[in-house]
């Protein structure tokens, strides 16, 4: 089990007021697995992922990633697994707008003490298996959506994690990008890395092999879906 | 996160705001090119100062004619000759402890070919040069012979050999002052500018006994009488007991009763450099510490802009730390961002205040002093400013949390 939670729960204080953003969130998840996230607007999906990514903290509640309880850890603890054991895309792609797309996707070996030769070649593969290999030194202003995107997931796969996070990654794309992007989290996902992605859109969802839906801040309904949809089969047929 | 990727960043981010980093180094520009440059500028008077102390020696005391009135109303010094070569003499003879060197002034034109000079004439002793340290650079002094014969020989300055000889050589020239012929036997060293910024090396010495017999003649009132006697007193002796016998003794002389004010002047002239190299060291205190207020000024500066910046990339902190940089990796970044920033300015100030000195020395004709310590003192400060300066603004990004920072609108 990669991902195991226990009435995870995440508080924010607005003054006097209290907002329970997640209020006892129990989940496992399994290596290999396809996740998608539902749920509607401010159900406390983004907050979930955040708490799964370690970008956030929860306010009580157990959390284990690939089988060590994340709780009571320092920042630089949780700074090392965000470096080596997740790797994030979120829907506003948030490239660094003076670096290249090269620069970009080694950021994340650098602050990993990875050396320059090994970086550069670790970038610049995972650069080709986007198809972004002519666009290595292109600055995110000179990439279209979908290139940043994949920029950004190259960025996220470059140390090799375990787990993927991804928060409606295609909310600012085109249809036919989003579908593009969702053939290569499939591939991803076949070639055996853990895919957790939040989405708003039906049509998104069903390409997953799980669909889990929030409501208010809990689980309402947890499923496998039994036929996932093949992306990269629609985008032929598309083009057909 | 290596040193000189950090570097790398930081030089983008700087560059990426051009004008905005250009503005901000200019208050370390500024600050440091201002140190330089007034260090520079103390330091030159104090040089001056140091100088002039060497030149002089630490053991020379000056007799004047002349008196202070109780009243404050001073008479003009030497205008009265109330001090005499016998004065000279009783104070070498009783005071074993002091040389001295009686001298008389006038003011002559000095002819030499068709040059013709206005100058000052010095009848001096055979210990003047000895007294007042001043060697020769080629030639001859005076001996006693020059003295008894009151013969017409002249030692020059280096001025006056310039004015009138130009390169070619002096010695063994004659040169008619006041229409007297008289031969070049001796060319004084180069003494440079006195205390009150006159031109020393614009004289003729002559023997005493000539200056008042062939030169000077009726118009000096006493045949004795002489403008001043310079003193030099023996190496470690004390010079306020030097001072306190030579009083003594002259009021002795000149039968002055108790009550009566001198009637000469009487200055420890090394005591008055050293009271002008203490004013001067204060001044380059006080004109550096004015000069770092501006640096202090730049150093806000920094910090301003670099709090800006944080504000103003906060979604950059964020994605950084979401990809796995640490707490200390964003405060190392924006601390380098900080120094480079105020290294940069300070390299540009140095060469500013470099050449400010240089412009100050040639353009105000003031004597500026570039010193390596000022140039590593305003190179370290300048670092100082930006790691102080820069610390709160970086500590500030790296302890935002990931997830706020890459919320923030
Ligand atoms: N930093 C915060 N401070 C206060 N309240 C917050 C904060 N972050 C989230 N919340 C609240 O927590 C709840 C869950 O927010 P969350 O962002 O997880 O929703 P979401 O399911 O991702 O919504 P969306 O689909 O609109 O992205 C919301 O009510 C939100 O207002
Ligand atoms: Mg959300």
């Amino acid at each position: 089990m990669l991902i195991r939670t226990r009435e995870l729960r995440k508080e924010y204080s607005l003054g006097a007021h209290r907002v329970q953003a997640i209020r006892g969130v129990s989940i496992g998840i399994d290596t290999g697995e396809f996740v998608a996230v539902m749920g509607p607007s401010g159900s406390g999906k983004s907050t979930f992922m955040n708490l799964l990514g370690c970008l956030d903290v929860p306010t009580s509640g157990d959390y284990e990633l690939a089988g060590e309880p994340v709780e009571h850890r320092t920042p630089d603890e949780l700074a090392a697994i965000r470096n080596r054991r997740v790797g994030f895309v979120f829907q506003g792609f948030n490239l660094l707008g003076r670096a290249n797309a090269l620069e970009n996707v080694e950021l994340p070996l650098i602050y990993a003490g990875v050396a320059a030769a090994d970086r550069h070649r670790r970038a610049r593969a995972r650069l080709a298996q986007m198809g972004l290999t002519d666009r290595e030194h292109h600055l995110p202003s000179q990439l279209s959506g979908g290139q940043q995107q994949r920029v950004a997931i190259a960025r996220a796969l470059v140390t090799d994690p375990v787990l993927l996070l991804a928060d409606e990654p295609t909310g600012a794309l085109d249809s036919r990008t989003s579908l593009e992007i969702m053939a290569l989290f499939q591939e991803l996902n076949r070639q055996g890395i853990t895919v957790v992605l939040v989405t708003h859109e039906r049509d998104i969802a069903q390409f997953a092999r799980r669909i889990v839906s929030f409501r208010d801040g809990l689980i309402a309904d947890d499923r496998a879906n039994a036929a996932p949809g093949d992306a990269h089969r629609l985008l032929e047929e598309s083009a057909a | 996160m290596n040193l000189w990727l950090t570097m790398r960043v930081a030089l983008r981010a700087l560059a990426a705001n051009r004008l905005r980093s250009g503005l901000t180094m200019l208050g370390i520009i500024i600050g440091v090119g201002a140190v330089i440059t007034m260090i520079a500028v103390g330091a030159g008077a104090q040089a001056r100062v140091e100088d002039q102390i060497k030149g002089l020696g630490s053991n020379l005391i000056i007799i004047m004619s002349g008196s202070v009135t109780s009243g404050g109303a001073r008479m003009g010094s030497g205008s009265s000759f109330t001090i005499s070569e016998d004065d000279a003499q009783v104070l070498m003879r009783e005071i074993p402890e002091l040389i001295s060197a009686p001298a008389v002034r006038g003011g002559v034109q000095v002819v030499a070919g068709n040059a013709n000079w206005s100058t000052a004439m010095f009848g001096v002793t055979p210990e003047y040069p000895e007294v007042r340290q001043w060697g020769l650079l080629s030639g001859r002094g005076f001996d006693t012979n020059d003295m008894t014969g009151a013969t017409k020989v002249a030692v020059l300055g280096q001025t006056v050999a310039k004015a009138l000889f130009g390169d070619t050589d002096p010695l063994d020239q004659v040169i008619r002052i006041r229409k007297v012929p008289f031969t070049v036997v001796g060319v004084l060293e180069r003494k440079g500018q006195s205390l009150f910024g006159q031109d020393q090396d614009d004289v003729v010495l002559v023997p005493l006994s000539s200056a008042r017999k062939r030169v000077l003649g009726g118009l000096q009132a006493k045949q004795r009488a002489v403008n001043t006697i310079w003193v030099k007193v023996r190496e470690g002796y004390d010079m306020k007991v030097a001072e306190g016998q030579i009083r003594d003794l002259l009021r002795q002389r000149h039968r002055l009763q108790p009550g009566q004010d001198d009637d000469f002047y009487l200055r420890n002239l090394s005591e008055v450099l050293q009271a002008q190299e203490a004013s001067s060291r204060i001044l380059t205190l006080l004109l550096a510490a004015v000069a770092s207020v501006s640096l202090l000024v730049g150093g806000i500066g920094i910090m301003n802009i670099m709090l800006v910046s944080v504000t103003e990339r906060t979604r950059e902190i964020g994605l950084r730390m979401a990809v796995g940089a640490r707490g200390n990796d964003i405060l190392t970044q924006f601390l380098v961002e900080a120094v480079t920033l105020s290294l940069v300015g300070g390299f540009v100030g140095i060469v500013l205040g470099a050449g400010g000195s240089l412009a100050i020395g040639h353009f105000a004709g003031w004597r500026t002093e570039l010193t390596t310590s000022s140039i590593v003192l305003a190179t370290g400060f300048a670092a100082v400013v930006g790691v102080f300066f820069g610390y709160y603004p970086a500590r500030k990004a790296a302890r935002l949390s990931p997830i706020e920072a890459l919320r923030y609108e």
